[in-house]
């Protein structure tokens, strides 16, 4: 028998490893080190990667965004003290189902802003004051938040909003009523427009 | 430029390693909180590890410490009594393929080679690494291994004399 045939000891049951990550999870809420929590969830929009700092929700993205590339992005932004933890996403997924049943227009979560900074994070900001079912342009919107000229600006800050959905960049269109970008891709805007606008 | 990867990926990849180098140097009920410890200490100093080190080797040095830790802990607990009680064996039962008989062998070796086994062939550790957790020499780190790996082999071919393991 060599050293290695030694040591095909049976490999703990995935139930265990279960058991022991939870509390992993446990301990390290207790300590205050679980900087970002994550989950990913399933909707008509696929699937969604979710984090949240202490804070509030810090992150939400699509799957054409690569869910492994984002968090190794808020691994290098926020902090590499990340951890698999579904229960701190738990009233997000709620919101979530309750808005894609139609049932919900509004969201009301704690949000951390940090991955965003200055005129972005102003856009971003004001994005939720953009009522369920309606929309508004990149022109206006550069208005209202004092910069007219900043339409391109304003279709940036949109187009890197981190928390899609719930902060609502799906709401701004082009002047002549195009669609214009979107993170999620235009498939996703699309669905989330007849969504609102079937139960606005 | 700081290309660390999210703590998720290292229990990934390491919880199971981890866990088999806990359950090979400690009793089995012991072995749980040893891996809840380490995951928890590494998670602590998961910022401050360099980029480019070796996680596991890491994690195996976290695990010996907080292993010596639990037996520590036990020594100063155990209570003299002048009759044993009986209670459930802990360990495997002999023959059913759970790694039971491995897993006993390996708590009969004394704790040097035990550990040197462990830490070696179960955690990947280099000689020269597990000398620097058990002290002495490499090469005396070397000879604990292949010591335990004898005796371990003669005590398996006695329990399972069906073949091989």
């Amino acid at each position: 028998m060599a050293p290695d045939d030694l040591f095909t000891l049976p490999a703990p049951s995935s139930d265990l490893l279960d058991r022991l990550h939870r509390s992993l999870e446990d301990a390290a809420v207790a300590e205050g080190i679980l900087d970002v929590a994550y989950t990913t969830t399933d909707t008509p929009v696929g699937s969604l990667l979710l984090a949240a700092t202490e804070r509030g929700v810090v992150r939400i993205a699509y799957d054409v965004e690569d869910h492994e590339r984002v968090l190794e992005s808020l691994s290098t932004r926020l902090s590499s003290r990340i951890l698999k933890s579904p229960r701190r996403l738990d009233g997000l997924r709620r919101e979530l189902d309750e808005y894609f049943a139609g049932t919900r227009r509004a969201f009301d979560l704690d949000l951390d802003l940090s991955l965003s900074k200055g005129f972005r994070q102003l856009v971003q900001q004001h994005l939720p004051d953009i009522a369920y079912g309606h929309t508004e342009s990149y022109k206006l919107l550069a208005e209202f938040v004092g910069n007219p000229k900043a339409v391109r600006a304003v279709g940036t800050a949109c187009a890197t909003n981190p928390l899609p959905i719930v902060v609502p960049c799906h709401r701004v269109l082009r002047s002549d009523g195009t669609l214009g970008g979107y993170v999620g891709g235009l498939a996703a805007k699309t669905a989330l427009l007849e969504l609102e606008s079937a139960h606005a | 430029m700081n290309t660390k990867q999210p703590f998720e990926k290292v229990v990934a990849s390491h919880a199971t390693t981890v866990l088999r180098v806990c359950r090979a140097v400690l009793d089995v009920s012991e072995a749980d909180d040893a891996w809840s410890e380490t995951f928890l200490a590494a998670l602590r100093a998961y910022p401050d590890l360099p980029a480019d080190a070796n996680v596991q080797a890491w994690l195996v040095t976290i695990a010996h410490r907080k292993s010596i830790d639990i037996v520590r802990a036990r020594s100063r607990a155990a209570i003299p009594l002048a009759d044993l009680p009986d209670r459930v064996s802990t360990l495997g039962v002999p023959g059913a393929g759970d790694g039971g008989d491995l897993i006993d062998a390996l708590a009969r070796l004394p704790d040097k080679q035990r550990r040197a086994v462990a830490y070696h062939h179960l955690g990947g550790l280099p000689y020269l690494e597990v000398a620097q957790l058990l002290g002495g020499t490499p090469e005396a780190a070397r000879r604990a291994a292949a010591d335990g790996i004898k005796s371990l082999r003669t005590s398996l071919a006695d329990t399972t004399s069906k073949g091989a393991l």
